[in-house]
């Protein structure tokens, strides 16, 4: 009663709103089914978090389980374990940067050289294959070359008179398997994104480089390179936000007794610990440490690409 | 444009054709092999280290395959869950990304924020496999379709694709009385095929290419789809992994190459049927992935 005026006011933008909802009634029940599989499964995983705080049990349910507080990252951090995943976890990532990361530029920098179109063509339908084939017939094919039982790779090693290399088991043979794969399944389908930047470059560019009598490498370096430069850095700083995902449906595959000392990552820790042993807070704390850590670096990365004048990725 | 037409620029061009024929060669080599071994009898794959082209065409592995049903019945379900699926998702799909494309839909920008933000943080493993069992989903096909059903990067490009049509034809169509419902239909979906097609062959190869989900959500062998099968069989049977838990006491000894290989031929064809589409469309699909939501 004190300030009718203001009342009033709030009341009609309120009926105003109501009447821009009501409107779109039909909009909402579209939104609807989507919203409830947004909540379902994505953030009643997030409010389920609160077990890694608790000693979940699952015939208590979350709200009967005893609160621990932060016991379990106290013991995650006091593992043993803890230091080996997060080295193999480091080290799969520089691999990645390092060694695949550069592949797709080097391949799109051949591709985009190449004057016989159907020639590009064709082998960019080639390399994009892999890509569309899941992890099981990517994993399941080199096993079936690199198996020691008649694998065709042992059996050119024996053919030339050396000793059959146990790929499979073998925990220094983990590493290099785990990057070829990668390069040979994602290389050519990262090459779509430079490709792409690529066509925006001036033709008359390189006419003009030629004139000057740059080659043909001087004219990469010089005019193709720098055109793609902000592609590379941000697609780099994307990887760098990205350390913790390095392919969990990959490893998970290519793991085994032999080579987890090399392998375990935070994912597969997790699944083990959690879905195999049955300690479900543990590894939901784990779990949630990981997807912190990411959150953060994503984060960081994002506006770092900002920081260097691009537009940035959310 | 003119070319180059020096000799070190003729040089620079063959071997750079040279090396990516390689690249190319390599790139292809497994799968033709695996797929040749498929065909080659027992006998001649234990004699040659490498077989291209058979001399003896057989259907051996492929006759001992489907002698069981495991296979035949692990492709049903893939097949089944791949067509429910796509379904489901583009349905969901195309409703939330018309709904979120409307700009003076109220609460419009926070629900693109909270979708967006599923990208950068989940709840994780544990959490998700609690929410699916409590809804009594394990050892359902369900299980595999409705925990990924939206994926939002794919509704991100649907309806950054449907505000991008132009507003006129939607505006006549209200004057002339229509409502959401029948412009979606009569309008909005026939002019968007190009990106249906593109995403639903993006469900559609997710679908497909799923197994982790299986792994965890179905304990019934029965209900396995065929990546699952291909990982019994080849995978867990090659290494000798450490993990066979899964095995249960269905342990078989290690299968003999040609029937690995023909496994994997029959999980790798219908990838190789839409291939073809998948390229007409992906690039774009791509592209359109790659630009802010």
């Amino acid at each position: 009663m004190s300030q009718p005026s203001t009342s009033t006011a709030t009341l009609k933008s309120n009926s105003d709103l109501m009447k821009r909802i009501l409107k779109n009634t039909a909009l909402y029940f579209m939104i609807l089914p989507g919203l409830l599989y947004f909540f379902i499964f994505k953030y009643l995983p997030m409010f389920g978090l609160v077990i890694a705080f608790q000693d979940y049990k699952p015939y208590k349910g979350f709200f009967n389980s005893e609160w621990v507080g932060f016991a379990h990252f106290e013991r995650l951090f006091s593992e043993s374990d803890f230091l080996m995943i997060l080295s193999n976890t480091l080290i799969l990532f520089l691999m990645n940067i390092v060694i695949y990361f550069p592949v797709p530029i080097i391949l799109a920098l051949m591709l985009n050289e190449v004057r016989l179109q159907l020639f590009k063509r064709f082998i960019q339908t080639v390399v994009y294959i892999p890509h569309f084939m899941s992890w099981v017939i990517i994993v399941s094919i080199s096993f079936v070359m690199l198996s020691t039982d008649r694998g065709i790779i042992n059996e050119l090693f024996v053919a030339m008179g050396w000793e059959k290399v146990n790929f499979l088991m073998n925990s220094d043979w983990f590493r290099p398997m785990y990057i070829v794969q990668i390069i040979w399944r994602e290389a050519g389908w990262g090459t779509i994104i430079y490709l792409a930047a690529i066509t925006a470059v001036d033709p008359q560019l390189y006419e003009a480089a030629r004139m000057d009598g740059a080659g043909r490498f001087r004219q990469i370096w010089h005019i193709t390179l720098p055109a793609i430069r902000s592609v590379i850095v941000i697609l780099l700083l994307l990887k760098i936000g990205d350390v913790l995902e390095l392919g969990f449906e990959h490893i998970f595959l290519l793991l085994n007794a032999m080579n987890r000392e090399v392998g375990e990552i935070f994912d597969t820790y997790v699944y083990t610990a959690g879905l195999k042993q049955g300690q479900f807070s543990y590894s939901a704390a784990i779990g949630f440490f990981k997807s912190l850590v990411g959150l953060v670096l994503i984060m960081i990365a994002n506006w770092l690409a900002k920081r260097f004048g691009e537009e940035g990725i959310y | 444009m003119t070319y180059d037409k020096s000799w070190g620029s003729k040089i620079f061009d063959s071997v750079n054709i040279i090396l990516l024929s390689i690249i190319g060669l390599v790139t292809l080599i497994p799968f033709v092999y695996v797929f040749a071994g498929s065909f080659t009898t027992v006998a001649e794959l234990a004699e040659k280290q490498f077989v291209i082209i058979p001399t003896q065409f057989t259907f051996e592995a492929y006759r001992y395959i489907f002698s069981t049903n495991t296979v035949s019945r692990a492709m049903g379900v893939s097949v089944g869950v791949t067509l429910a699926g796509t379904l489901f998702s583009l349905i969901l799909t195309i409703l939330m990304a018309y709904g979120l494309s409307k700009r003076d839909l109220v609460g419009r920008r926070l629900i693109m924020f909270l979708v967006i933000f599923t990208m950068l943080f989940n709840g994780g493993l544990i959490p998700s496999f609690i929410i699916v069992k409590e809804l009594g989903l394990i050892d359902t096909y369900a299980a595999l379709i409705i925990p990924s059903a939206l994926s939002a990067f794919n509704l991100i490009i649907m309806r950054n694709f449907f505000q991008n049509l132009p507003e006129g034809l939607e505006e006549s169509a209200k004057i002339d009385g229509a409502g959401s419902w029948n412009i979606l239909l009569r309008i909005v979906i026939p002019l968007s095929m190009p990106v249906i097609a593109t995403i639903s062959l993006f469900y559609a190869v997710g679908y497909w290419n799923t197994y982790f989900q299986a792994v965890m959500y179905i304990n019934d062998v029965t209900k396995w789809p065929i990546q699952v099968i291909l990982r019994q069989i080849v995978i867990l049977a090659s290494a000798l992994t450490g993990d066979t838990s899964d095995f249960g006491g269905d342990y078989v000894a290690p299968p003999e190459q040609g029937i690995k290989m023909a496994v994997i031929v029959i999980a790798t064809v219908p990838i190789l049927v839409v291939y073809p589409f998948l390229q007409k469309h992906f690039t774009k699909g791509a592209m359109l992935g790659s630009i802010k939501g």
